[in-house]
């Protein structure tokens, strides 16, 4: 059974038909990639995955369940969670802290007992710190000692991305959707990333959908590739597959140069 | 890593310089800065939590045991009254970053509520230790309400319709007096409920299991102990999964609410949090001054708590004690010409302290001064006697000092207007000219200030003066201390 189903999803945007009619399964450890020219509707199948939008149409099942009438922070702890394109980290908190907000959905200590600082709040704390910590170790050096007491906005461009990554892990969730994760990045970092995200689904037990635009990350890592266009899916198949069809070729690059290719 | 130096074991596991770690550590200089500023602040971090909550709240402890004057010792309480009030409105504003402009309604809702459960106007005498857990609870449920206009609404609306709220309520507590207009209330009908334009008066004096809180040194020791309780807890909170989620919503609200926390959630707990923050100071004041008024809880008191807030450093705990100290505090010092001259002369060393580097250049500038004012004293001495032949009046030790220092004539007044307006031109003019220039032109002026401030600006000290001085302090705390006395720069966009 497939971990995330998406079953006939539409989504318009006033008289614009962002997403229609959206089939799209991901099973369980795979590495599924989304691609697409700019304005496909990429990160609109995100936003309604993660309950940022609801779907006009169609239900969205994750683990047997339907998760498209739940609020984003529910959906987050059922075990989906997602990083930002534009890249949104709470940019005046410690690194530390970035990860550790993430942890809220699976603690419940409320505010009385930190007050008082009873038993349970301060277990927790501990916990929390420790699943930070250990998120954060994911990354090797990259984000190790020193850094965890500073702001997230002194970390380099490419750190903040591996920052996100490890806040979307601490949130205990299954399922990473990873948008974007090698842009702005320059080739060594962008190789690193491509490691990185098969590291997460062989060592971190992840399972990941991912849009990438770089086509060497996609194709080192994608167990299966979809290619929208216009909200629809165009094609799906291996790497190979979609990369050679030719709706995805005319797509990219208009349909003329395809057929004199 | 072509330096010299040898290379730490782990070194080949390091960032190269330049690359991350170079970056990193630029912010942190920038952010922690240097000169006198930055030692204090690097200090003041590097201090455990209690001792920097003991730095804080002595002065407040040790106060009550060191005066017996009856005006200060009220201001006193004032202070800690207005320090508590920030607190629970640097939860709203400073944590959750909502811009709750009805804030003061409920101080007011907690002092009309316990005044309607315990006074002589109501004639119903409650003990404390029920009325202000009813009071605490009240204001929860209230800010509730009020806070469940914040899913809809943000930043600029959510200010109009809180300021709204307070609006409403201050017309409220003004005519809901069971007059013939007045509401008519299920089950009891029309009843005097707030005292309408002449308030709610006989207010019970807090009554704890029969004991009375009865002088002001009381309730300011009642105050304090209470003002540090709450510090502590939301010392606590704030390093909580609460606190963190607070300041997440407030950096990035969708990116919090995505992170799995129910941001709606935590924005009704704000409200609820500072509301019950406000109800409770409300018991207090109302019980302090025996009445409520609806006068007293408008949008003057507004602005005083928010410029606490703000100048303590939006988010910071300990922030709002100096901030209500120095918003409450200084004008009143300021009504004393000795307290008044004092902060005057320690500005001025202060900010030149802070603010010209290097420190050198600083001390060469003030010591030249000194120089200055000698050498004029002297010339002017000899040529025209009348020149130094005042006084100054009760200044002490320093007092006297100075009166060999800066020319004091008899019935100087209009000279020193027109020295006034020269000060004005010559700081105009100094910031004109840079450098070792504008050092040494700072000699003449500052003499001038000197010249200025005892001939002219000291008579009126519990008038105009006082408030051109707190402006001038707060310019300078602000151009120190940008995002407030205890805050962090924040990084808006980077």
């Amino acid at each position: 059974m497939a971990l995330l189903e998406l079953r006939g999803i539409s989504k318009a945007f006033g008289g614009l038909q962002v997403v229609s009619d959206l089939d799209l399964h991901v099973g369980e450890g795979e590495i599924v990639s989304v691609i697409g020219p700019n304005g496909a509707g990429k990160t609109t199948v995100f936003n309604l995955i993660t309950g940022i939008f609801r779907p006009d149409s169609g239900s969205i099942v994750f683990e047997g369940d339907v998760v498209s009438n739940l609020s984003p922070h529910t959906i987050t702890t059922r075990g989906i969670a997602r990083t930002f394109q534009t890249l949104r980290l709470f940019l005046n908190m410690t690194v530390l802290e970035n990860v550790m907000v993430a942890a809220y959905g699976n603690t419940r200590s409320t505010i009385v007992e930190a007050m008082l600082q009873l038993p349970r709040s301060r277990r927790e704390e501990k916990e929390i710190r420790k699943l930070a910590e250990e998120k954060l170790s994911f990354f090797g050096q990259r984000l190790m000692g020193y850094r965890w007491d500073q702001p997230a906005y002194s970390l380099s461009y490419a750190n903040r991305r591996r920052l996100e990554i490890a806040r979307a892990m601490a949130t205990g969730a299954r399922l990473l959707l990873l948008d974007e994760p090698a842009a702005g990045m320059n080739p060594v970092e962008t190789h690193e990333i491509t490691d990185l995200i098969g590291k997460l689904r062989d060592d971190g037990g992840y399972t990941i959908l991912v849009i990438e635009h770089d086509m060497h990350v996609v194709e080192g890592i994608s167990d299966r590739v979809v290619a929208l266009d216009y909200g629809q899916k165009i094609a799906e198949g291996s790497f190979e597959e979609v990369a050679t069809s030719p709706r995805v070729v005319e797509a990219y690059l208009g349909l003329r140069k395809a057929e004199t290719k | 890593m072509s330096t010299g130096a040898p290379e730490p074991p782990d070194a080949r596991d390091r960032p190269r310089v330049g690359v991350d770690e170079w970056v990193a550590n630029v912010d942190e200089r920038r952010e922690t800065g240097t000169g006198v500023t930055g030692f204090v602040a690097r200090t003041w971090e590097r201090l455990p939590a209690v001792a920097r909550l003991a730095i804080l709240i002595g002065p407040f402890v040790v106060f009550p045991f060191v005066t017996n004057e009856g005006n200060l010792f009220r201001y006193g309480l004032i202070t800690v009254v207005y320090a508590l009030l920030a607190l629970g409105l640097n939860v709203v504003v400073g944590f959750a970053g909502l811009l709750d402009l009805g804030y003061v309604a409920f101080f007011g809702f907690g002092a009309y509520l316990y005044g309607i459960m315990a006074s002589g106007h109501s004639g119903h005498h409650l003990q404390a230790e029920i009325a202000i857990p009813i009071v605490v609870v009240a204001s929860a449920l209230l800010g509730l309400v009020l806070g469940l206009t914040s899913w809809r609404l943000l930043g600029d609306y959510l200010a109009i319709v809180t300021l709204f709220f307070l609006q409403a309520f201050v017309i409220f507590v003004n005519n809901a007096n069971g007059g013939l207009s007045d509401f008519s209330y299920p089950f009891v009908g029309r009843v005097d409920l707030t005292g309408g334009a002449n308030g709610l008066d006989q207010i019970d004096p807090l009554n704890f299991f029969g004991h009375q809180i009865t002088t002001t040194k009381g309730y300011y020791l009642y105050t304090l102990a209470a003002l540090t309780i709450l510090m502590i807890m939301l010392f606590f909170v704030n390093k909580s999964r609460t606190g963190r989620s607070w300041r997440a919503l407030r950096e990035d609200p969708l990116a919090a609410e995505v992170m799995t926390v129910p941001v709606n959630r935590l924005k009704l707990l704000a409200f609820m949090f500072g509301a019950a923050t406000a109800g409770f100071t409300g018991t207090i004041f109302g019980a302090v001054q025996s009445g409520a008024f609806p006068g007293d809880y408008d949008v003057g008191l507004l602005i005083t708590i928010y410029a606490i807030v703000i100048l303590g450093g939006l988010g910071s705990i300990g922030g709002v004690v100096i901030g209500a100290l120095v918003v409450n505090g200084v004008p009143e010092l300021l009504r004393s010409s000795t307290n008044a001259r004092f902060l005057f002369y320690a500005v001025i060393v202060v900010a030149l302290l802070v603010a010209m580097k290097p420190w050198y250049r600083a001390v060469l500038v003030l010591l030249g001064t000194i120089a200055f004012g000698a050498v004029v004293h002297a010339i002017a001495g000899a040529a025209w006697s009348r020149s130094t032949a005042g006084h100054i009046e009760g200044g002490g030790t320093f007092g006297r000092a100075l009166d060999h220092w800066v020319l004091i004539p008899t019935h100087a007044s209009r000279l020193a207007g027109w020295a006034y307006f020269a000060l004005i031109v010559a700081a105009l003019l100094l910031t004109l000219v840079r450098g070792w220039w504008r050092a040494i032109a700072l000699i003449p002026a500052l003499y001038l200030a000197a010249f200025v401030w005892e001939n002219k600006l000291v008579e009126q000290v519990s008038g105009a003066t006082r408030l051109i001085m707190l402006g001038a302090l707060l310019v300078v705390i602000m151009n120190v201390r940008p995002s407030g006395i205890f805050g962090t720069s924040r990084v808006e966009v980077v």
